[in-house]
């Protein structure tokens, strides 16, 4: 028994390192998002965007072999964090990537922490989440970035009295705190708060308590996904003509869904980093490639992928294809580069993302609804970290 | 707080368009159908394809909902139910996940994952005030549309030939099929006249409830709420159980918005301790 | 005393030889635990398959031997996992084993409290009821955002090493050997019980209640005693989960926990506590393997295949349990010498 002990573990730890001298040669990349379940719309966009960058720029890297390997997590986290673990200890990825609701990339963080693997975070907007692992690192977007803009606009354009709906987890916590924080700074009044539940979205009672709150807008945030009914069911309450506007961070018109959203939704006012209509020949390119691949529209999900694509293709080159967290964490901050979204950054301070936040407007062009930009507010960090 | 009491009237009729056919084939031929919102589903996306897509009207298009899913139920029944009949619960339950597992991941790859709209005509949008109550117009259609279905269903399993027999197969198939009543017909025109049902309640649903790949797994524990509740011996007990069940979690979520869906949970396991043959069933049923 | 008729007798041999460990059994569980050696790189998936495993054995105890219809399982797993991770959380109590307990008798105590809702009405109203069971915890969960965490999940809970001694690694081999103690001892546990008096009435109560009552044995505390000992087991697996991921989300009452834990059962077969063990092989397995084939699309090949499993007749397919079935059952009875 003791030799076949020995044989056993012998053969364990020989095999182990079998499988890290193959690793040299490849860049492991673990994408873990959910391709089915309730999230799988988001996980499509960043799965459509991270094919169309690989295939824009080849699969080589800095001598490297870089290889992208998709696992579901069923829209579950406890399957995002073993899934990450399998990654990191089977498969010996260098990062791993996706990540489209907060308590997955939450749940993952410890993990990336201890065995000191680049976490990159391409869709989940939660400001705390950078914080819990010295090698998170994000392309995404941060919700207090957004929220505090759109409050900033809201402020000066008249409009006094506003009720929250938020979807009721940390992102939604996020965007209602610094929302409010900040419109009340500004001279605004808020009457109501409210959190729907994140698995139902029925708003139709919510969007009722928020009409006989009588407000002059209702500042909302859902996750992607959810935007089109929230929209439908308040201009079938016809919130619409009583005047009441939406504005919000622009997870609410959605770029993915806001064709099917009806001409109600012309005129909402959203903050947000990214819209399909962004004027820069770079985002015409990216768009209709990425139209013509996948199908649909790209939304602010896809360029978080894409963008988290080209950070580690340039972090490769930067380290000269060394794939180690350390190395890797490291050539990663503070770079910047010109994205589908405009001009962005990798904060070396935080390792979260600095980008432009532009105000929108739902408007229709060439008999297509877009989020049409109207005001940029140039390189905004998180909020929620320059207090500190 | 009268609009909230319309927004549930509205909100359980669709509940028991959706769930009637459930109902039926639970009542007469003990078969638990977990699939049944898929035939819901597949009438959403019959509607969403026509009037996006092909540029149906949308009236004609909800109808052509009624009948593709009436078929699709038609050609299921024949082809797979039909085996499964004389299992037990279990199998039934097994075989019926499985098949709401295949229609999700199949309406995934033919629609895609992301929610869908059907264009809906502007004389259904938005809302119209009597006696100073906002109404949506859409709802309003529901209500009418679902409140004759009602009557309508209720007129034939009371009035015709063919309700008679449905009911008594119903209450004893032994008997009924010894009388010389076909049962196996009745059964499957019921079951396609059920997923009709579904199909259309899913179309109609599409504007209120979204629709998406997961539609058959997200309803199926409304339906199976509505079943339970109302028993399954009669038209009017599914009917009442989702008029209770709309209102109660339309007007729960207005007046405690963060309890959510409890309401209704609770109620229907209170309902089940009290009466487990369910609210309206008749007594000593079975 | 007079002597037993040789009915009697037979009887009397066959319940004993229920108790006795047939050889393959051995097999199995030397398989299971040289597991430990010879696939180290797997422990990840091998610890969700013994915590898996131990659920449908918890499941296997009040469906295969007392014939309760249940959808609504995972509100003990849940609640025992939320009462691992809180314990750990809070430095209530930090030995993960002793925790464990605790998360075991929390959901025994709601498996008591909840067993007295199961006992009226037919299948569907149970499943239903236990359905909404889960689902009302569920909402309490997400209700309850302060303690729970809400929809983000119990999150910064760390585990302190098993026993003081064994520190859950990142490779997951600590937590797998733990796991699959757990599972071994709760196993021989139920084992010893379903062979006992207890576990024949139970069997007696399954196939026909009416006759169970009317030959004296007391039905409903009986099916009360079961259901608690399934929800400690329940709430025992759950507790391994949060432990081993030190982690819980609202996911823990899903419904779909509920349902493929039927699947898993139905899959290894019901009635001989093995069926659980073996479905969660095939059914983790089986998936891992389907989602990694094809991320987007597996839940249609796991759909067609319970399709066809019910339509090729579950008990033809799970016939190739047979063999194992009748050891444990049938074959010793026959061969004991009269």
């Amino acid at each position: 028994m003791r030799h076949f002990l020995k044989f056993a573990v012998g053969t364990a730890i020989a095999g182990l390192m079998a499988g890290g001298a193959y690793a040299q040669d490849t860049v492991k990349v673990g994408l873990v998002i959910s391709m089915t379940g309730s999230q799988a719309s988001t996980g499509k966009q960043i799965k459509a965007a991270v094919d169309l960058y690989m295939k824009e720029h080849g699969d080589t890297v800095a001598g490297k072999k870089v290889q992208v390997i998709l696992r579901d997590t069923a829209s579950v986290p406890d399957n995002a964090k073993r899934i990450a673990q399998e990654l990191i200890v089977n498969d010996k990825v260098s990062v791993v990537a996706g990540f489209e609701v907060t308590p997955a990339a939450l749940a993952v963080a410890p993990l990336s922490a201890e065995a000191k693997v680049v976490e990159l975070v391409m869709a989940a907007g939660t400001s705390i989440i950078t914080e819990k692992s010295p090698y998170i690192v994000r392309t995404s977007f941060t919700l207090p970035q957004s929220s505090v803009i759109v409050a900033n606009w809201a402020a000066k354009n008249n409009i006094k009295k506003v009720v929250t709906i938020v979807s009721d987890y940390a992102p939604g916590a996020d965007a209602e705190k610094w929302f409010i924080d900040t419109f009340k700074k500004d001279g605004g009044q808020v009457v109501e708060t409210i959190k729907a539940p994140l698995a139902n979205p029925d708003f139709a009672p919510f969007l009722q308590r928020a009409a006989d709150a009588k407000p002059d807008a209702i500042f909302v945030f859902v996750p992607s996904g959810q935007g089109a009914v929230f929209m439908k069911q308040y201009t079938e309450r016809g919130l619409d003509k009583a005047g009441i506007k939406v504005i919000g961070p622009g997870d609410v018109t959605d770029d993915d869904l806001l064709p099917q959203m009806g001409d109600a939704v012309i005129g909402a006012v959203t903050a947000h980093m990214y819209s399909a209509d962004h004027d820069s020949a770079m985002n015409k390119k990216y768009v209709a490639d990425f139209t013509k691949a996948a199908g649909f529209r790209p939304n602010f999900m896809s360029v978080g992928g894409y963008d988290g694509m080209h950070l580690i293709y340039e972090a490769l080159k930067k380290t000269g294809g060394k794939a180690d967290g350390d190395s890797l964490i490291a050539a990663m901050k503070g770079m910047k580069w010109e994205s589908p979204r405009g001009p962005i950054s990798i904060d070396p301070e935080t390792r979260d993302i600095v980008q432009n936040i532009y105000m929108r407007k739902v408007e229709k062009k060439n008999g297509q609804l877009y989020n049409v930009e109207f005001e940029t507010f140039k390189d905004v960090k998180d909020p929620a970290k320059i207090k500190k | 707080m009268l609009t909230i009491l319309f927004d549930g009237i509205a909100y359980g009729m669709l509940l028991f368009v959706l769930a009637c056919g459930l109902s039926v084939t639970l009542g007469l031929m003990n078969l638990v159908n977990l699939a049944h919102g898929a035939f819901a589903m597949a009438g959403g996306y019959v509607l969403v394809l026509l009037v996006n897509d092909l540029g149906v009207p949308f009236w004609a298009s909800i109808v052509c909902a009624f009948f593709v899913s009436a078929l699709i139920g038609l050609v299921m029944e024949k082809a797979l139910y039909v085996h499964i009949y004389r299992k037990s619960h279990l199998d039934q339950v097994l075989f019926t996940i499985g098949l709401v597992f295949m229609s999700v991941a199949a309406a995934d790859y033919a629609m895609g994952s992301s929610q869908v709209f059907a264009r809906i005509p502007d004389a259904l949008q938005g809302q119209i005030h009597v006696f100073g109550i906002g109404m949506g117009r859409y709802r309003l259609m529901i209500i009418a549309i679902c409140g004759g279905l009602a009557l309508a269903l209720q007129y034939v399993l009371v009035y015709t030939r063919f309700g008679s027999r449905l009911r008594a197969a119903v209450d004893d198939q032994r008997v009924a099929r010894g009388l010389g009543i076909n049962v196996g017909s009745i059964f499957a025109l019921t079951f396609a006249f059920g997923s009709g049902l579904a199909g259309l309640g899913g179309a109609l649903g599409t504007e209120i409830l979204g629709l998406d790949p997961t539609f058959p797994l997200k309803y199926m524990i409304y339906f199976l709420i509505v079943v339970t509740v109302g028993g399954t011996s009669s038209i009017t007990g599914p009917f009442l159980a989702s008029l209770l069940l709309g209102i109660a979690d339309v007007a729960g979520k207005y007046y405690v918005p963060k309890l959510g869906a409890f309401v209704i949970y609770t109620i229907m396991i209170v309902v089940l301790i009290w009466r487990p043959q369910g609210l309206f069933a008749r007594a000593a049923n079975k | 005393m007079t002597e037993p008729t040789p009915t009697a007798k037979l009887a009397t041999q066959g319940i004993l030889a229920r108790a006795r460990w047939h050889p393959l059994e051995f097999v199995f569980w030397i398989v299971a635990f040289g597991s430990i050696w010879f696939a180290p790189n797997k422990h990840l998936i091998l610890t969700e398959i013994a915590w898996l495993a131990l659920f449908a054995l918890s499941l296997d105890l009040i469906l295969g031997y007392a014939g309760i219809l249940s959808l609504g399982h995972a509100a003990f797993f849940g609640v025992g996992s939320y009462a691992a991770a809180l314990l750990a959380k809070h430095g209530i109590v930090t030995e993960p084993v002793l925790a464990l307990f605790c998360a075991g008798l929390v959901a025994a105590v709601l498996g008591f409290a909840t067993s007295f809702l199961m006992l009226r009405g037919a299948d569907l109203t149970r499943l239903m009821v236990s359905l909404g069971v889960a689902l009302v915890l569920r909402e309490l969960a997400n209700q309850f955002g302060w303690l729970t965490g809400g929809a983000d999940g119990l999150q910064g809970v760390t585990m302190e090493p098993i026993l003081g001694l064994f520190r859950f690694d990142m490779f997951g081999h600590n937590g797998y050997v733990y796991c699959l103690v757990v599972l071994f001892v709760l196993f021989l546990a139920a084992r010893r019980l379903m062979a006992s008096p207890f576990g024949l009435s139970l069997l007696a109560i399954k196939g026909n209640p009416l006759r169970a009552r009317a030959i004296g044995i007391g039905v409903d505390m009986r099916l009360v005693a079961i259901y608690t000992i399934g929800g400690f087991y329940a709430g025992v697996a759950g507790g391994l989960l949060a432990q081993t991921t030190a982690f819980s989300s609202l996911d823990v009452f899903s419904f779909d926990r509920s349902a493929d834990l039927l699947l898993v059962l139905i899959i290894g077969g019901t009635g001989y506590l093995y069926g659980g063990i073996i479905g969660a092989v095939i059914f983790k397995i089986m998936q891992d393997y389907l989602a990694l084939w094809s991320p987007q699309y597996w839940p249609f090949w796991i759909g067609l295949v319970l399709v066809v499993m019910v339509l090729v007749g579950r008990d033809r397919m799970t016939r190739w349990s047979e063999p194992l079935r009748a050891l444990v059952n049938r074959l010793d009875w026959r061969r004991t010498p009269s």
